[in-house]
């Protein structure tokens, strides 16, 4: 028994040892290109320089590059790394080599886009995307009040794949604005009449230029207008701006970047759901560095299938019983 | 005739038959059979012809399938303007395919160039006409930078321009930090490098400066390459390279100078590109360089060079923007779209193999 106890202390001590010496993690984004990911690559490098860790950053080339990130964590096993932070492009592409990674040993924490199914990661730290589009939709339908009924919207969606980030803010909008969404994972499936249409972004602002004018040209009387991001938003309001209807549209969009909060500010965007990619990084970074010394794995927040890193919405027009920051307050807050 | 048994007519034996003999003394042979070779000669002979044709019967079909608000004043102008900054990328590009070569870093320079006018305009206080300048004169760098890979390392343009496509990119992260440039800025501190966003209304079209400086760069580069020895040079390389040095065309100046133009083009459809989308972001135009290809490639430009007008790619960036415009109003789904323009594209290069096969 003392025996025992010896052995097991000294492989405790030895493991601590080892994890102090050499606990090396990756992140895995899914560009270099979205400020987003590029915020969260410096707060996990920021967090794993002061728990002493050492940090490989890898990033698609675009959204939806799974054959890098794929090799970004076959690299990552092959240099025996105790943690994986991913943010992954495609939420089942990637459930193999993931899958492989902790095979061989590794924590794997998805980060902002959970896998399907969930559990294919030890944790996933993300937004709750369904929350953050409710919240935006619960918004305007508010600030709209008896006139929601007679809504026009527009729908500016992220790309033809339908990912889950994709699927889970339009759906939530469109729930929180009080319209049935049929299948909740299933874009443009609704037959509401006050939907005008839906278009795809790719999530940049050339993109919610031309889905825009797009969906004026189905109805020039839309006065709801749901963006993917803030950089789409940007876009769609330029579009509105070229057709002399900028005046009188709600815009709503999800993201929380610095640029985005600045046009809340200037009225551009009327309220956007704030996201934490810097807590995300953090507190990955925070279990890798727990699990490398006690082996434990993190949890999730209750009721959720992953641990909600939290969403704030940002508007100057508060609306009563939704509580909201102003754009000074969010400035002070935003990422990017 | 000696075991003719009517010896009497034997005479005239040959002359009777004479009048079945062919009558003529010497004739060309010539191709034109049947109206299908007919079709395909005048086609080898007018090589813009076919994306006319189709952007004629797309624009009626489209017409009928999604009805008078697709053939609207406005929602022509505005598709003119949709493909805008393509059509000038597919300009650029043009030039570029008519030498038998490719250039798959067009778009990266056109970000490039956009994030830098945008730097040195909006965040260094740079007067907006000299930012726009130097971002010109990187356009002409950058392409100079892929023609002198090409000609003096010797290295075949895909190669080149795919290496130089992950330079360029990797550059504008850099510069850009990754963040877009607000509109809001942009109208604050340096409005005109938002120039080619104003418009003209007319008739009920909204024709922005964009969409007319588009046709000016094709209209100029069309002269260039059909009216100037400069431009028959291009032709002739793009045919044969070896013959044109033989004949004396010193071909890797003039290749040079093809890369130059065509980056200095990417630049110009830099500056129109921040009047389009109002803001400079670097994640716009990713999929640029492959959409203007697509352009070229619909416009009946071969890609085995020498051969196609550059105004076939005017068309073919004009063919993709009424399908999606098209599709778009009669409520297709995304996907569909992109369906569409793959058969586009297979076909257009199906008709080039075939029209290619006249003189045989």
């Amino acid at each position: 028994m003392k025996k025992l106890i010896t052995t097991s202390a000294f492989a405790t001590i030895a493991m601590v040892g080892s994890a102090y010496a050499e606990t090396t993690a990756c992140l895995i984004t899914k560009t270099d290109t979205n400020p987003f990911f590029v915020k969260m690559k410096e707060g996990a490098t920021a967090a794993a320089e002061e728990a002493g860790i050492e940090l490989s950053a890898f990033a698609g080339k675009y959204d939806g590059d799974v054959e890098t990130q794929v090799a970004a964590v076959e690299s990552c096993i092959a240099a025996g790394a105790k943690g994986i932070l991913i943010t992954p492009t495609d939420s089942r592409a990637l459930v193999p080599v993931i899958t492989q990674a902790r095979d061989a040993g590794a924590l794997v924490i998805a980060l902002d886009t959970q896998f399907e199914p969930a559990d294919a990661a030890d944790a996933t730290f993300a937004t709750d995307n369904f929350k953050a589009g409710e919240l935006i939709g619960q918004w305007a339908a508010a600030t709209l009040g008896d006139q929601a009924a007679n809504a026009k919207i527009a729908l500016l969606d992220l790309n033809a794949s339908e990912v889950s980030v994709d699927y889970q803010r339009d759906q939530g909008f469109l729930t929180g604005f009080g319209i049935d969404v049929k299948d909740p994972k299933d874009i443009g499936d609704e037959d509401d009449p006050r939907i005008v249409g839906n278009d795809v972004t790719d999530g940049s602002p050339d993109g919610g230029r031309t889905a825009m004018e797009n969906l004026l040209q189905v109805d020039p009387d839309i006065n709801v207008v749901y963006t993917i991001n803030e950089p789409a938003a940007a876009g769609a309001y330029e579009a509105l701006k070229a057709a002399g209807k900028e005046e009188g549209v709600l815009i709503v969009s999800v993201d929380g970047g610095c640029p985005g909060v600045k046009d809340v500010e200037a009225g551009i965007i009327g309220a956007t759901s704030m996201q934490f990619p810097l807590l995300m990084a953090s507190k990955g970074i925070e279990a890798i560095k727990n699990f490398a010394e006690t082996g434990a794995k993190p949890e999730n927040t209750e009721g959720l299938d992953f641990y909600n890193t939290g969403v704030e919405l940002i508007t100057d027009q508060p609306v009563d019983g939704i509580p909201s920051l102003s754009s000074a307050d969010g400035l002070g807050k935003c990422w990017g | 005739m000696s075991d003719s048994t009517e010896p009497v007519r034997t005479g005239q034996d040959f002359e009777r038959t004479l009048d079945r003999s062919e009558a003529k003394v010497a004739e060309f042979e010539t191709n034109r059979h049947s109206p299908l070779d007919r079709v395909q000669h005048i086609l080898h002979d007018n090589p813009t012809l076919v994306p006319v044709i189709v952007l004629a019967i797309s624009l009626i079909a489209f017409g009928l399938i999604a009805g008078g608000k697709f053939f609207s004043a406005f929602n022509l102008s505005l598709i003119l303007q949709q493909v805008s900054i393509i059509g000038i990328l597919a300009a650029a590009q043009s030039m570029i395919i008519i030498t038998a070569g490719i250039d798959l870093s067009v778009a990266a320079i056109m970000v490039l160039m956009s994030v830098i006018m945008g730097n040195l305009a909006v965040y260094m206080g740079v007067p907006s006409g000299i930012a726009i300048l130097v971002g010109f004169a990187g356009g002409a760098a950058a392409g100079m930078f892929n023609g002198l890979l090409i000609t003096k390392v010797k290295l075949p343009p895909f190669i080149t321009t795919l290496g130089t496509w992950s330079i360029f990119y990797a550059l504008l992260l850099w510069l850009s930090g990754a963040q877009s440039i607000r509109g809001t800025d942009i109208d604050e501190h340096a409005p005109f490098l938002k120039f080619f966003g104003n418009t003209i209304d007319l008739a009920g079209a909204r024709i922005t400066f964009g969409s007319l400086l588009m046709v000016i760069v094709f209209v100029v580069l069309w002269y260039m390459l059909n009216k100037t020895p400069w431009g028959r040079h291009v032709y002739a390389i793009g045919d044969d390279k070896e013959a044109a040095e033989l004949s004396g065309i010193r071909t890797d100046r003039v290749l040079i100078s093809v890369y130059m133009l065509a980056g200095f083009v990417c630049a110009v459809a830099a500056w129109a590109s921040i009047g389009r989308v109002g803001s400079i972001s670097p994640q716009s135009f990713y999929e640029g360089n492959l959409q203007s290809i697509t352009a070229v490639v619909i416009g009946g430009i071969s890609l085995f060079g020498g051969r196609g007008s550059i105004m076939g790619a005017l068309f073919g960036a004009l063919i993709v923007g009424v399908f999606q415009s098209g599709l778009r109003m009669a409520g297709v789904d995304v996907l569909w779209q992109v369906f569409a323009i793959g058969w586009l594209i297979i076909i257009a290069v199906a008709i080039d193999q075939w029209i290619r096969r006249v003189s045989a």
